[in-house]
């Protein structure tokens, strides 16, 4: 038997934007892009990471002169910290699995997002197939830019798909994640034709994707593509800011103020007059 | 209608019971929070002639002169408190007789059992006789106290000139000629009936936590639907009464303590708690019309008495639960919210019939019982931390330097983990030991200088057996220990384990040493205790194993150990507010909690030391045999943005349902913020109005202690991102 192994960066108990019910999503790590936006910077590269929380800190001096590796275990506030840890596939089963009177009862399940868990296909397949096996919900939340046989594959073990819309420009696209959004829209149809349930993540970023030919666009291929059960807006926050601080990385974006609520419901407005099955925030 | 003094609020004292210093009433009357007006005519009458009598006759005086050196010397250590040494038994809870039955059938059920008496063959039959009569004497008091007021209501009818008035006090006149004599009629009649028998039951000994009704929806249902059928009630009028009803409970606040209880519950609430919902006694949900009725009123009114619950059986309507959930996120922390199957289960362990275990419920806190058919004591709390610091300390307390327990070994000495819970044991038994005996002493003087006739007929089988409530006479009668501090136990064993045992970080003297000055210039080892050891309530089976391994030692020295009366002791997990208390006796403790912090309240985890979420701290509790106990207390606190919306509402619905399939006993809410409640500390005269859930009940969080203000704050906010 296979057990393949993964890294994963976070598991969020209780999580209820991400899908139906009560969950737990799973943060893979690494991702193919680079969203100025990004509110979890920590899962952009592919191999475990330190941080450090300065207002844990107690500058006991712990750290100083010794291996990364005991940095971490011998710091005594949790301050210094290793973002990622390798699992075997069994053993994040065995984890998701303490939840299950939460999912049973709730219908909700699993969440596999990240990062792009797409990057770790085969360990992230193997994992919904156990959790599929044990009459678990499963769901995919990825930014599609992902070879379209992993993306197929793994999808076909998933009960719901996530999927990230950011920006329908091409050249915009690739000026604010790094890369063009061509296989990002072809693999969604390729997903569409075979996938009744996807749900479509629309992050709103003032002054980034909020303009009207943007949002038409977007609603427009949403309205195109068949298996849209609904929309998601997403309103932008600032939280990954200071994330970006402690992981020693630049932040992109000037202060970008968060959408107000009269924006988003007129945007939510507009893409409900066409037709879509539109929330606010994940939450109906 | 009706008080038990001259005016509402109006409070005695009871000297019978406990016989309060003029500095107690001093205290009392100047105390900025939760006084008591004392005027001066009532001090002098104290110095002149209550205490001159009753120093030295009351209970309290008398318990405390016949318990031995080795139970004072653990008491003013903190070790365990004792509920009777200021209360008397009570914690008892109504059926459903007295909507059947008047006081004049009681009464004709006390002739035939006094006639059934052999005076020949039964050796008791003059006792019993005597308990018979006090019972009829005390009917006819309360049939006497109910005609005075239809006396006033009358002559007050008399001389009124508005006649809407008129006709309401002639309407009064007429249901108090009617009940508790006989069994009521009508929708007001009921409520009435129970209401002089709450203040019957209040007024004849200070029994804990007051008395209730218990399964009031249930039990006025009937007459609800059959005014309602023949025109003669109107929902206005149903809501009106029982806000009327409400505000009874709220006129009665707890009688004043004295010494060290006053330091450990500070309140007003008297914990009259009624159970909405539930179970009927064949097995069927019992929520009705007058559950959503009563959960309106409360969210309406929040008033701080009585308190509520909701009892959620798997049968319970997503509805009822609903509402109730739409209440407790209004942010008033009530009502709590009970396992119905759970609580049967638990009493089926016991003993009890299934019906009679149906018709049951909660009480005070989350404590379980046959309403209306058990006497069922709160004997005190025991402090779990201390027990851990003794077996650390070869049984000294360092506070005092007495030797209070057994030697159970130089820690120097001890080479496993095994052997620190071995000492653990010892300690713990040791002091259960005292404790028990000293409780054995207690039972037997109230059963013999104290009886409750007036309880007694309301309490099947009294009246059969001719005995009394304090003696006995009741169907089912538990004792009950409750044990504060399970969370912090957990961790510190833990930490213990982890740290001592198996990374060999620091040796166990040294790490003693630490405690022992309260972590001075030893912060680092303090911080590593605090973030890198396994913590109860995040579904670690490392901890939560030492968890369930304390919790089994507990539950087999204690339950089953036959009381006084004929049943058996039992364990409860609950704090009220001792954990406060209980946290300042003892020294700083190897989970990271400084010198004199509070300990964890009920199963809840260590205040922020649960991070992995609301579920894990349900998975975590949950591993509990809860069906062992007779009640736990869970307290999960939210702020509102986690919970807006209908996806709210589920959510907090399915983490119910899901602790609830886990045999979980009882969940209860904050639903605040951490700022609001900053800014009510600061600004206390702005914030009056802001109700906390404090352990079993809600309070006016500016009625708090700082250290319980604090401790509120710091209990871990579970926000959602």
């Amino acid at each position: 038997m296979q057990n393949p192994e993964g890294l994963v960066f976070h598991l969020q108990r209780f999580s209820l934007q991400d899908g139906p019910g009560l969950r737990t999503t799973v943060f893979l790590k690494g991702c193919p892009l680079a969203c100025a936006w990004c509110h979890n910077p920590e899962s952009q590269s592919a191999a475990p990471e330190l941080l450090t929380l300065e207002q844990r800190c107690m500058h006991c001096g712990s750290c100083v002169e010794t291996t990364d590796a005991d940095s971490v275990e011998g710091c005594p506030t949790g301050a210094r910290q290793r973002v990622g840890r390798s699992m075997t596939a069994s053993e994040l089963v065995t984890e998701v699995l303490r939840d299950r009177i939460f999912f049973e009862q709730s219908g909700g399940g699993v969440t596999f997002s990240g990062g792009e868990p797409l990057l770790q296909a085969t360990f992230v397949s193997g994992v919904a197939a156990a959790l599929q096996a044990n009459g678990i919900h499963t769901a995919l939340d990825t930014c599609g830019f992902a070879p379209t046989e992993a993306l197929l594959q793994v999808a076909s073990h998933m009960d719901l798909v996530l999927y990230d819309l950011k920006l329908m420009d091409e050249a915009r696209h690739r000026e604010m994640t790094g890369e063009s959004n061509g296989l990002i829209l072809t693999n969604l149809q390729a997903l569409a034709a075979q996938h009744p349930r996807i749900w479509l993540r629309v992050p709103i970023i003032p002054g980034i994707n909020d303009d009207a030919a943007n949002l038409a666009a977007t609603a427009q291929f949403a309205v195109q593509t068949p298996g849209i059960q609904r929309v998601d807006l997403l309103p932008y926050h600032a939280t990954g800011v200071a994330k970006f601080g402690r992981l020693g990385l630049h932040y992109r974006l000037e202060a970008v103020p968060p959408p107000s609520v009269e924006q988003l419901d007129a945007i939510a407005q507009d893409f409900r007059a066409q037709g879509l099955n539109v929330t606010i925030g994940g939450r109906p | 209608m009706g008080e038990r003094g001259p005016r509402p609020k109006a409070v005695p004292t009871y000297p019978e019971l406990t016989c309060h210093s003029v500095e107690d009433l001093q205290i009392l009357d100047a105390r900025p929070m939760t006084s008591y007006k004392v005027d001066a005519a009532m001090v002098a009458c104290y110095e002149s002639e209550i205490i001159p009598y009753w120093r030295g006759r009351s209970l309290r005086d008398q318990i405390f002169e016949a318990l031995p050196t080795e139970w004072h010397q653990a008491y003013g250590a903190g070790i365990f408190t004792e509920f009777m040494e200021q209360r008397a038994p009570g914690h008892t809870v109504l059926d459903d007789k007295i909507y059947t039955r008047g006081l004049r059938d009681f009464m004709a059920d006390i002739q035939r059992s006094e006639a059934a008496l052999d005076m020949a063959q039964d050796p008791e039959a003059l006792d019993k006789r005597e308990q018979l009569r006090a019972m009829t004497i005390a009917c006819a008091a309360l049939i006497r106290f109910a005609e005075r007021h239809a006396e006033l209501a009358e002559r007050l009818a008399g001389s009124e000139s508005d006649p809407t008035r008129q006709r309401e006090l002639l309407e009064i006149a007429k249901v108090c000629r009617w009940v508790p004599a006989h069994a009521p009629r009508t929708f007001h009649e009921a409520l009435q009936y129970y209401w002089f028998c709450h203040l019957g039951v209040i007024t004849e000994l200070n029994g804990w936590d007051a008395f209730s009704p218990g399964h009031l929806d249930q039990h006025v249902w009937p007459f609800y639907q059959r005014g309602l059928a023949e025109g003669s009630l109107t929902l206005e009028g149903a809501k009106e009464l029982l806000e009327c009803f409400f505000i009874k409970f709220n006129n009665h606040t707890a009688p004043p303590k004295v010494g060290v209880t006053a330091a450990e519950s500070g309140t007003y609430t008297d914990f009259a708690n009624l159970n909405l919902g539930g179970l009927l006694a064949d097995g069927s949900d019992g929520s009705n019309e007058v559950t959503h009725l009563l959960l309106e009123i409360i969210d309406e009114m929040h008033l701080l008495q009585p308190s509520s619950n909701v009892q959620v059986s798997r049968k319970t309507p997503d509805a009822v639960l609903k509402h109730a959930l739409q209440v407790i996120r209004n942010g008033y922390g009530f009502p709590s919210l009970f396992n119905a199957d759970a609580v049967v289960e638990e009493q089926l362990r016991q003993g009890k019939t299934l019906e009679d275990a149906r018709a049951g419920g909660c009480s005070g806190c989350v404590e379980v019982g046959a309403f209306g058919k058990e006497a069922y004591i709160l004997t005190g709390y025991f402090n779990l931390v201390k027990m851990l610091e003794l077996a650390l300390h070869d049984g000294r307390d360092l506070r005092t330097g007495e030797q209070l327990g057994p030697h159970t070994g130089d820690p120097a000495t001890f080479a496993t983990f095994d052997e620190v819970f071995a000492a653990f044991e010892r300690q713990t038994r040791h002091f259960l030991d005292i404790k028990i005996r000293g409780n054995q002493l207690i039972e037997r003087l109230y059963a013999t200088r104290m009886p409750a006739p007036f309880l007694s007929v309301l309490t099947d089988d009294c009246i059969a057996t001719g005995r009394d409530y304090n003696a006995g006479g009741a169907r089912y009668n538990n004792t009950f220990i409750q044990a504060v501090g399970i969370g912090s136990l957990a961790d510190s064993l833990s930490a213990l384990k982890d740290v001592v045992f198996e990374k060999g970080l620091v040796r166990l003297d040294g790490l003693v040493a630490a405690l022992d000055s309260n972590f001075q210039d030893q912060e680092i080892l303090r911080q590593r205790l605090l973030n890198k050891t396994h913590k109860y309530g995040n579904d670690d089976d490392y901890v939560d194993d030492l968890m369930l391994r304390a919790f089994q030692f507990l539950f087999g020295a204690i339950d089953g150990r036959p009381n006084g009366k004929g049943g058996a002791y039992r364990l409860e997990m609950l704090p009220t507010t001792c954990h406060v208390y209980f946290g300042e006796v003892c020294l700083a403790s190897a989970d990271g909690r400084r010198r004199g912090e509070p300990l964890s309240e009920g199963i809840s985890p260590v205040q922020g030391a649960d991070r992995a979420g609301p579920t894990a701290v349900l998975k975590s509790a949950g591993k509990m045999d809860h069906i062992k106990t007779g009640g736990t207390l869970l307290n999960l606190k939210f702020t509102p943005s986690l919970l807006a919306g209908e996806t709210g509402l589920e959510s907090l619905q399915h983490l119910v349902r899901s602790y609830f399939k886990l045999d979980g006993h009882h969940l209860q809410f904050n639903v605040v913020t951490a700022d609001t409640l900053r800014k009510a500390q600061a600004h206390p005269d702005a914030h009056r109005d802001l109700i906390v859930r404090v352990a079993g009940y809600s309070d006016y969080f500016v009625d708090c202690s700082k250290a319980l203000q604090e401790e509120i704050i710091r209990r871990t906010e579970h926000v959602g991102f």
